[in-house]
C-alpha cells in the first residue's frame, strides 16, 4: 500500500476494524445512544454504564467503515474509568486534532487515539472518526435519543 | 482501435461510431492527474465532466453577448434573448417535444419534480388520493411527493422491486387505482442502473387516465429520449449530468397539462400584466419561469446538446453498453464482490459491495489511484434498506470512459481486497 494511505490506515486501525473491542450489547447499561452518519450510512449504538460521574463500562454495536469502527473501538477502551468531564475533554482535543484546529493542543494528549490523526488530511472522512465521540457526548449529556453527524 | 480492453474483449468498439480518443480530447479535465495518477473519473452519475465547447460557450457568452433577457430593446438584451430561446428549441429537438412551449427551464431535476408536485399536485390531488412511485427512486422523487401528501392528506404508494433491482410490473399495475392521480417514476435508477420499462408503465397508467412523470436525470445522458414516442406527460432532467453546466435543468410537460396548471413561483417574466388587484399570467413556457433565469448556463446547455448531436445518442448508448458488459464481467471475477443491481436492462452503472470492506474505505483507497467513484447511499436510502446494505460503492460510466480505465479500476479493487481482506 502507498505511504500516504498508510498515514490514514495505520496497522492499529486495521486491527481494531478486524477485531473491534467491546463489541457487544451491554445488559446493565444505563445510557444507550444511537449515532448515525447519514453521509455513509454508518450506524452505531453506544452503551455506557455510568456510576456517579465515572464511566465504569463502555461497549458498542453497529457497522461502519474501518475508520469509524476503529475510532469507536479505541474510544470504548479509552474512556473506561474516565470521569465524564475527562471524556468530554478528550472529545474536544480529538475534534481539534482531526479538524486541524490544533494550535493549543498537542498530538501526544490523544494517547492511543493518535493513530486516527491522519484523517485531518481527509475532510470527507473526519466525520467517520468523530461519530463515536459525538455519540458519547450525547450519552454523557444524557440525551436518550439518536445523534447524527449532519 | 483505441478502446481495447487488456484482453481485447472490446474489439469493434470504435467501429460503432464513437471515437473515444477523440471524445476524451474534448474534455480538458480528463487530462489532469489526481494524487499523481491520471484521473479515472467514474462518478458520472453524480455529475458529468464538461467538453471544452461548453466551457468556451459560457465564457464567450459572458465576454460578448451577456445581458438580461426578455426585457431590454438594446442590442445585448436582444442577443441574449435570442441565444437563450435558441436553446429551448435545441432541447425541444433533442427530446422531440411537439413544441418549444413545452420546455421549461429550471435549476434541475429536483426543481422540476417539485414544480409538478406543487403546481400539478396542488391543483389535482385531494385528500385520500394517491401518488404512485417506485422503490428505486432518488430522494428527489420521493420527498416532494411526501411533502405534498402530508400537506393534502394524500397517500404515497410505492411499487416494489425484485432482488435484481427490477420493477415488479404486475405489482405496479395492481397499485394503479381509481384514486391514483399521478405516477412519478425514474427512467433509470441512479443507485442500481436499472432502466425501467417506461413504455409499459405509461401504457398501463394511461389506460386508467393517469398521467406519468419520468425522472430522466440518469437516463438522458445514456440514451436517445423521444418524449412523444414515450408519450410521457412530464419528463425532468438536469443539465449537469448531460455534460452541461450545473444550475440548469428542464421540465418537459405536455402543453395541455401545463396550460391548465397554476404557476409555481411568482415574480418577473411569468406575468403579462400586474396590478395590485390581480395579475394576468404569461403564456407558456414563461408562466413557469419567474425571475431572471440562469442565462449563461442555459447557453452552456445548448452547447452540450450541440456536442452530443455530433456524436449521436445511439452511438453513446451502444458504446456504453459494451463498456458495461466489460466492467460487469471483470467485476464478477473478483472474489468477495457482490453487485447491487443486476437488472436485465441496465445503464452503465456498477453498484457493488465488497466483503469486509466498507464502501467509504473503497472510495478513499481508489482515490489514491486517481479513481473517482461514489461511496454512500446515493440519495436512495430506501434502496439501501431493501438490499440491506448501509451503502454501496458505485462506478458510473460516461461516453468518455474506456476499457483501460476499467482495468485500472479492477487493479485498484484488487489492492483494496488485498489490504482489507
Ligand atoms: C435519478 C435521479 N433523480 C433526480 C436527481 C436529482 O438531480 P439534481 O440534483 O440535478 O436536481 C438525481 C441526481 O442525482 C438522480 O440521479
Amino acid at each position: 500500500m502507498m505511504d500516504d494511505l498508510r498515514e490514514l490506515y495505520q496497522e492499529v486501525i486495521f486491527d481494531h476494524n478486524r477485531n473491534p473491542r467491546n463489541f457487544h450489547v451491554m445488559e446493565n447499561a444505563n445510557r444507550t445512544v444511537e449515532g448515525f452518519n447519514p453521509l455513509c450510512g454508518d450506524r452505531l449504538t453506544l452503551y455506557l454504564n455510568v456510576q456517579a460521574d465515572i464511566i465504569e463500562d463502555a461497549s458498542f454495536q453497529g457497522s461502519g467503515c474501518a475508520i469509524s469502527t476503529a475510532s469507536v473501538s479505541l474510544m470504548t477502551e479509552m474512556v473506561k474509568g474516565m470521569t465524564e468531564q475527562e471524556a468530554q475533554n478528550m472529545f474536544k482535543i480529538f475534534q481539534k486534532i482531526t479538524t486541524g484546529k490544533d494550535d493549543d493542543v498537542k498530538l501526544e494528549e490523544l494517547g492511543k487515539l493518535q493513530v486516527l490523526a491522519g484523517v485531518k488530511d481527509y475532510p470527507a472522512r473526519v466525520k467517520c472518526a468523530t461519530l463515536a465521540w459525538h455519540t458519547l457526548d450525547a450519552a454523557i449529556k444524557n440525551e436518550e435519543k439518536s445523534v447524527s453527524t449532519e | 482501435m483505441s478502446s481495447l480492453g487488456s484482453e481485447g474483449l472490446a474489439v469493434g468498439f470504435s467501429d460503432r461510431g464513437l471515437d473515444v480518443d477523440k471524445v476524451r480530447a474534448d474534455f480538458p479535465i480528463l487530462s489532469r492527474t489526481v494524487r499523481g495518477k491520471p484521473l479515472v473519473y467514474l462518478d458520472n452519475a453524480a455529475t458529468a465532466q464538461k467538453p471544452r465547447s461548453v466551457i468556451d460557450a459560457i465564457s464567450h457568452f459572458y465576454e460578448n453577448d451577456y445581458s438580461n433577457i426578455h426585457r431590454g430593446v438594446h442590442t445585448l438584451s436582444e442577443r441574449s434573448t435570442v441565444l437563450y430561446e435558441e436553446v429551448r428549441e435545441k432541447v425541444q429537438k433533442f427530446i422531440n417535444a411537439r413544441s418549444e412551449k413545452e420546455i421549461i427551464f429550471l435549476r434541475g431535476t429536483t426543481e422540476a419534480i417539485n414544480l409538478v408536485a406543487q403546481s400539478y399536485g396542488g391543483a389535482n390531488v385531494g385528500p385520500g388520493d394517491e401518488i404512485l412511485i417506485s422503490a428505486m427512486e432518488h430522494h428527489s422523487n420521493i420527498v416532494p411527493w411526501q411533502m405534498l401528501c402530508q400537506r393534502i392528506g394524500a397517500v404515497l404508494k410505492v411499487a416494489p422491486i425484485n432482488t435484481d433491482g427490477e420493477l415488479l410490473l404486475d405489482e405496479f399495475a395492481a397499485l394503479l387505482s381509481d384514486k391514483t392521480r399521478l405516477v412519478s417514476i425514474t427512467h433509470m435508477s441512479n443507485a442500481l442502473g436499472s432502466i425501467n420499462p417506461v413504455e409499459e408503465i405509461i401504457g398501463l397508467a394511461h389506460q386508467k387516465g393517469i398521467p406519468v412523470l419520468l425522472d430522466g436525470a440518469q437516463a438522458i445522458p445514456h440514451m436517445a429520449v423521444d418524449v412523444q414516442k414515450l408519450d410521457c406527460d412530464f419528463y425532468a432532467f438536469s443539465g449537469h449530468k448531460l455534460y452541461g453546466p450545473s444550475g440548469i435543468g428542464v421540465l418537459y410537460g405536455k402543453s395541455e397539462l401545463l396550460e391548465a396548471m397554476p404557476p409555481y413561483q411568482g415574480g418577473g417574466d411569468m406575468i403579462r400584466r400586474v396590478t395590485f388587484e390581480e395579475t394576468e399570467y404569461n403564456r407558456l413556457p414563461y408562466k413557469f419561469e419567474a425571475g431572471t433565469p440562469n442565462i449563461a448556463d442555459t447557453v452552456g446547455l445548448g452547447a452540450a446538446l450541440d456536442y452530443l448531436c455530433t456524436i449521436g445518442m445511439d452511438s453513446v448508448a451502444c458504446y456504453e453498453q459494451q463498456l458495461l458488459d466489460y466492467v460487469t464481467q471483470k467485476a464478477m471475477e473478483l472474489d468477495g464482490l457482490r453487485l447491487v443491481g443486476t437488472a436485465a436492462n441496465k445503464g452503465a452503472i456498477l453498484s457493488f459491495v465488497l466483503d469486509k470492506v466498507h464502501p467509504h474505505d473503497i472510495g478513499t483507497v481508489l482515490d489514491h489511484y486517481g479513481i473517482a467513484i461514489r461511496a454512500g447511499h446515493h440519495c436512495a436510502m430506501p434502496v439501501m434498506d431493501f438490499f440491506q446494505v448501509p451503502a454501496t460503492a458505485r462506478a458510473s460510466f460516461a461516453m468518455y470512459n474506456t476499457c483501460e480505465e476499467v482495468d485500472v479500476l479492477m487493479q485498484g479493487l484488487k489492492e483494496v481486497i488485498e489490504v482489507f481482506g
